[in-house]
């Protein structure tokens, strides 16, 4: 048996709830990784310090707050500050064009708007995986 | 990743504190491997400073809750902690969700405070080994306590549970499962019993049906009747005391020499989980076959699948 894909699925932001990211955990889970779910209002630094330990190789941001542009930079600097740019980024959420181009440019592999089919978003992750090992 | 890194390196940056490498060991200690094997044996000898504490208890207990609590008045001593949050991973895809730390966010800034989540991973022997292997890591990497949070309702768990120095079983009221909680095997390894929720109602009721269930053991075992201690997680409030109460049980043992007694049971389970995954599926599903059609007796097939193990 092949070890499983790390996942850490985090909702930043001040919302309250996180049936979006709930959904995503589920299904990541049933394409067979492991998925350790931080729950509500993750700031940038429990999510990195979260991702740090557990080693993921994969973070998964679900952002419906509109709150992308603090969040996710800070995350991507947190990042770099703890030698950690191996680990995939990828962001879901209502997220304008134009932020979600500057978001990749940080170096978030993807950004996935809601309505983005489940088997894309697991196929993203498995290929990425791939590439990176 | 760094594919440069050898041992040897990786060693040295987990003794000197270094967060991501003791990470990266953990994954490889999870991975059950030959390198896990390696990694342990060598950092071996720098084990056997920290107290490991099993966690067990019925799913939603408040056991995360209390470990998080636990880690905050460790920390408040000054001491270092290490958390290992076991979750079972699903049968069919192998996939899990791990949400302990969703109670563990206090901790995020202090890096004495280094939490792990673990899937089962239908391992074959069981999570025994992994477990115990991961807490050697993290009593090596220098954490002064060793918490393992396991669900207390299989076997496994509880064998999880009876590796370590001390064990805790979690029980609440009103949940009406607590007597059956305690006849799954659960009061066997509970060396003290935590009644969290104690601000529902039944805590005092669920006290008595423990220690009454004590007093049925034998006189000799009436007197080391593990202690019974009542708390409320989400308030912090009793946390103190009952982590007094398991250092005392640990300092028993430790004084009564009975460390040799926890690393027999220890290697009993190290030696049946690699006996189990040492096992050839492909010999188990034929000599099953020939016992089903009475070609061979049970016996016969277990002799030939030891010598098949053993070489
Ligand atoms: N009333 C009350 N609720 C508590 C107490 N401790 C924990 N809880 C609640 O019980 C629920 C479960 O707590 P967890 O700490 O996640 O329990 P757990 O045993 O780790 O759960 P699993 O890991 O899913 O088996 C949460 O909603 C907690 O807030 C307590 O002392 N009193
Ligand atoms: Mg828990």
């Amino acid at each position: 048996m092949s070890i499983p894909i790390r996942v850490l699925v985090a909702k930043p932001g001040l919302d309250g709830h996180d049936r979006g990211a709930k959904v995503i955990a589920r299904a990541l889970r049933d394409a067979g990784m492991e998925v350790i779910y931080t729950g509500l209002r993750q700031t940038p630094e429990m999510i990195v310090n979260a991702a740090l330990q557990e080693d993921v190789q994969v973070i998964g941001l679900s952002i419906l707050s509109g709150a992308h542009n603090a969040i996710v930079p800070r995350v991507m600097e947190l990042l770099r500050e703890k030698g950690m740019t191996d680990v995939i980024v990828v962001v879901g959420g209502i997220i304008p064009d134009e932020d979600a181009a500057e978001l990749k440019q940080l170096g978030v592999a993807e950004v996935f708007q809601p309505g983005a089919s489940l088997d894309k978003i697991i196929t993203f992750i498995r290929d990425s995986v791939k590439q990176v090992a | 990743m760094a594919a440069a890194t050898t041992y040897s390196e990786l060693i040295e940056r987990v003794l000197a504190g270094d967060i991501r490498a003791l990470a990266r060991a953990a994954s490889i200690v999870e991975s059950q491997s030959k390198p896990a094997r390696d990694l342990i044996a060598a950092l071996f000898a720098r084990t056997g400073h920290a107290m490991i504490v099993g966690i067990t208890g019925p799913p939603g207990a408040g056991k995360s809750t209390l470990v998080d609590q636990l880690a905050r008045v460790i920390r408040g001593q000054g001491r270092t902690v290490g958390i290992i949050a076991v979750d079972p991973s699903s049968p069919f895809t192998h996939g899990a969700i791990l949400g302990d730390r969703i109670r563990m966010q206090d901790h995020h800034a202090d890096p004495g405070v280094f939490i792990r989540s673990m899937a089962t991973r239908g391992r074959l022997g069981g999570i025994a080994q992994a477990t115990l292997e991961m807490s050697l890591l993290l009593d090596a990497a220098g954490r002064d306590v060793v918490m393992i949070e396991t669900v207390g309702v299989g076997q496994d768990e509880v064998e999880v549970a009876s590796l370590a120095d001390v064990t805790a079983v979690v029980l609440v009221p009103g949940l009406g499962d607590d007597v059956q909680a305690i006849k799954a095997g659960i009061m066997e390894v509970a060396d003290v019993f935590a009644i969290n929720k104690a601000d529902l109602p039944g805590a005092e009721r669920l006290e008595q049906e423990i220690r009454a269930m004590q007093s049925l053991g034998a006189e000799s075992e009436r007197a080391n009747s593990a202690p019974v201690r009542r708390v409320v997680a989400t308030e912090g409030r009793g946390v103190e005391e009952l982590l007094a109460v398991i250092e005392a049980v640990f300092a028993k043992r430790k004084r009564k020499g009975e460390r040799a007694g926890t690393w027999a049971v220890r290697l009993r389970e190290l030696l049946r989980e690699d006996l189990m995954t040492g096992l050839p599926e492909h010999d188990v599903q034929a000599h099953a076959q020939r016992v089903a059609m009475k070609l061979e007796d049970p016996y016969t097939a277990v002799d030939s699948l030891r010598k098949a193990i053993c070489g």
